[in-house]
């Protein structure tokens, strides 16, 4: 399961926030920290993660210490569904 | 006399109860400050500059986030007689280096007397300074306490009018070494006029804001005017607004907000991002101006905006336009409050090619330019040809203006303030016409980017493109590309590169991307390399960007 969830967010990220559809994005990656994911694209990511899972994230945890890589996203995603 | 300090005394004097501004948190309460607090807190901090021997016509640094202190500290350097300047905190994603050099040189050049910060962020702050620099004094937060303010030994109360009250500088290296000092008298000339034009009345009006403070939207018409003009202020981050932009629609449903600022991007933004959910109970009709500023205005963004938000109240009048800059204080032009903001259609060839902008005839390709509306009273626009002569209306030239309320200049760069000005009028460096007295925005000549309301000098994205390897240095150029999606510009920075195996093209392109994203206010996106002897220089070498822009757009169409 928990690659799949990865595989999506992976897929999701590079074609609706990195506008790069052939970009791969590592498990380990740090995601906010590195810019990667800038604040404008927050939203984005939890909308994402919305839709595809039906996992909701708060805004107070859209930053690097709640999860800044692939990797804890998706451990929070699943300790949620 | 007429100056910030004896103004809030007026305020503390006749209505010390009243409510001077709310100040808004994730995940805390509201806290509200009347002008007595207000007060009382920031002499506290005037206290504390004075014991640290700060004087009078010294500049004090903030670099703070979002807070009560925030608000005492800054107000406490007035009170004082200093000369505040906010500057950005460290975000999650700027690299330590960057934000250390780009200090260390602000530093050099505003000399400050003291920089004000919270204890998490001292280390970072020394570790920007050195001996023998300007720097007095690194002043943390938890020291103050307040006190009921002494009139008669406060430094700010023989602040003279043309004296210089503060200092505003734009993100980057250039922005930071490019402080405009405003005086006393420009702020209150900015905004008898700019408040007069916008009707404000003190006892109905409610600003809401999300803007940051180190930006002339936020600073000017969403801090100082409400603050000296006695307009209860509600004030959020932006840091909480980007992660939850439903935060300001509720604010203004609870405190009833009849006014607020937006760069363009923000209509975009809140129109597709908010959640139904988030909107419950929400009630915009006592929103009466919503005033897009501090980027190209569109009107895609305002339809945009209009359409998702008619159903919770919003009155489709109430999204008006004013085109600011920092140089003139703030606002330069504001369309009618209550009145729908005139769409002009224009010939778009005639436009491009022949630089009028002719009324579009039937059936020709109309572009739809949004006004900014007409000029404050105290200030006057002239529409200038390359060679200096005034334009008749409806011919596209370099926008120029004259006012009462100029910056001083640029703080301790007599050179560029010098360069700024032509026979007393400043030359914005943007394009545009005016039709019917109302000016319209078209384009810019200054090689500056816009990215959501932020200035970004390409000149930086430049210099940091050029710190990746296989990256030469004057073989890239950055500009911005307008995205009507999402009514903001794109950055793009185009890099010459020797290689030709796409797997170590790519890793160049990722590399520019962090790097520049890293150093920058910017999240680079779009990277496009090419081959040697691709970039268009002018005869004296330099990166001519306009028309690289052009060439990256022409290649850009064609695939």
């Amino acid at each position: 399961m928990s690659d799949s969830i990865a595989d999506v967010l992976s897929t999701k990220i590079a074609e609706r926030i990195l506008k790069q559809p052939n970009r791969v994005i590592k498990p380990e990656e740090p995601l906010i920290s590195s810019g990667l994911i800038d604040s404008f694209s927050l939203v984005d990511l939890a909308l994402i993660v919305e839709d595809e899972f039906g996992v909701r994230i708060d805004d107070s945890e859209l930053n690097a210490d709640t999860f800044d890589t692939l990797d804890a996203l998706v451990k929070l995603i699943e300790s949620r569904k | 006399m007429r100056n910030f300090t004896t103004t809030l005394k007026n305020h503390y004097d006749t209505h010390p109860d009243r409510t001077s501004l709310v100040v808004q948190l994730a995940g805390k309460e509201d806290q509200s400050i009347s002008y007595r607090d207000l007060l009382r807190g920031s002499a506290g901090w005037a206290s504390l500059y004075r014991e640290h021997n700060i004087q009078p016509g010294e500049v004090v640094i903030l670099i703070m986030q979002h807070s009560v202190e925030l608000v005492y500290a800054y107000w406490g350097a007035v009170l004082h007689g200093a000369i505040p300047s906010i500057l950005p905190y460290l975000t999650e994603k700027l690299s330590p280096e960057r934000y250390r050099e780009d200090l260390a040189s602000l530093v050099d050049i505003s000399q400050p007397a003291a920089i004000v910060t919270f204890p998490e962020f001292e280390a970072e702050v020394r570790s920007a300074l050195h001996k023998g620099d300007s720097v007095r004094a690194v002043i943390l937060t938890g020291q103050d306490i307040p006190v009921d303010p002494d009139f008669s030994t406060l430094g700010g109360m023989q602040r003279q009018p043309e004296e210089i009250v503060l200092l505003q500088h734009s993100s980057g290296t250039t922005g930071l070494q490019k402080g405009i000092a405003l005086s006393h008298k420009s702020v209150f000339n900015q905004l008898d006029t700019y408040s007069a034009r916008l009707k404000v009345n003190p006892e109905d009006d409610v600003i809401v804001s999300w803007l940051p403070l180190y930006h002339d939207m936020g600073l000017i018409a969403c801090y100082l005017m409400p603050i000296l003009y006695g307009i209860k202020l509600v004030i959020m981050s932006p840091f909480d607004w980007v992660r939850a932009p439903y935060r300001l629609l509720q604010s203004v449903t609870r405190y009833r907000g009849t006014l607020s600022w937006l760069p363009n991007f923000a209509y975009v933004f809140c129109a597709e991002k908010i959640r139904d959910r988030d909107l419950e109970g929400v009630d915009l009709s006592s929103w009466r101006a919503v005033t897009n500023c501090s980027e190209p205005v569109r009107i895609l963004a305002h339809e945009k905006f209009a359409e998702r938000f008619a159903a919770f109240g919003l009155k489709k009048d109430a999204l008006v336009t004013s085109y600011a800059m920092a140089e003139n204080t703030f606002a330069v032009t504001q369309s009618g409050v209550g009145v729908p903001v005139t769409v002009d259609l224009v010939d778009r060839e005639a436009v491009q090619t022949e630089w009028e902008a002719r009324p579009a005839s039937d059936g020709r390709d109309a572009l739809r330019m949004l006004s900014s509306g007409r000029p404050i009273s105290n200030t006057q626009v002239r529409i200038f040809d390359k060679n200096g002569k005034p334009m008749p209306e409806r011919k596209i030239g370099e926008v120029g203006i004259q006012s009462d309320c100029m910056l001083t200049g640029f703080y301790h760069r007599d050179d560029l303030t010098k360069k700024a000005f032509i026979d007393g009028w400043y030359l914005t460096g943007d394009y545009g016409y005016v039709a019917d007295g109302e000016l319209y925005v078209t384009g810019r000549k200054k090689d500056l980017i816009i990215v959501g309301g932020k200035n970004i000098y390409p000149a930086d994205l430049e210099h940091l493109a050029m710190e990746v390897k296989g990256v030469h240095p004057g073989r890239v150029v950055a500009f911005g590309v307008f995205n009507e999606e999402s009514g903001t510009e794109e950055v793009v920075i185009v890099s010459e590169v020797d290689v030709d195996d796409p797997a170590e093209k790519e890793a160049i392109a990722n590399e520019i991307r962090r790097v520049v994203t890293r150093g920058s206010a910017v999240a680079l996106r779009h990277v496009y390399l090419v081959p040697a002897k691709w970039i268009i220089k002018t005869s004296s070498g330099k990166t001519a960007r306009p028309a690289n822009r052009e060439k990256y757009l022409k290649e850009m169409a064609s695939k």
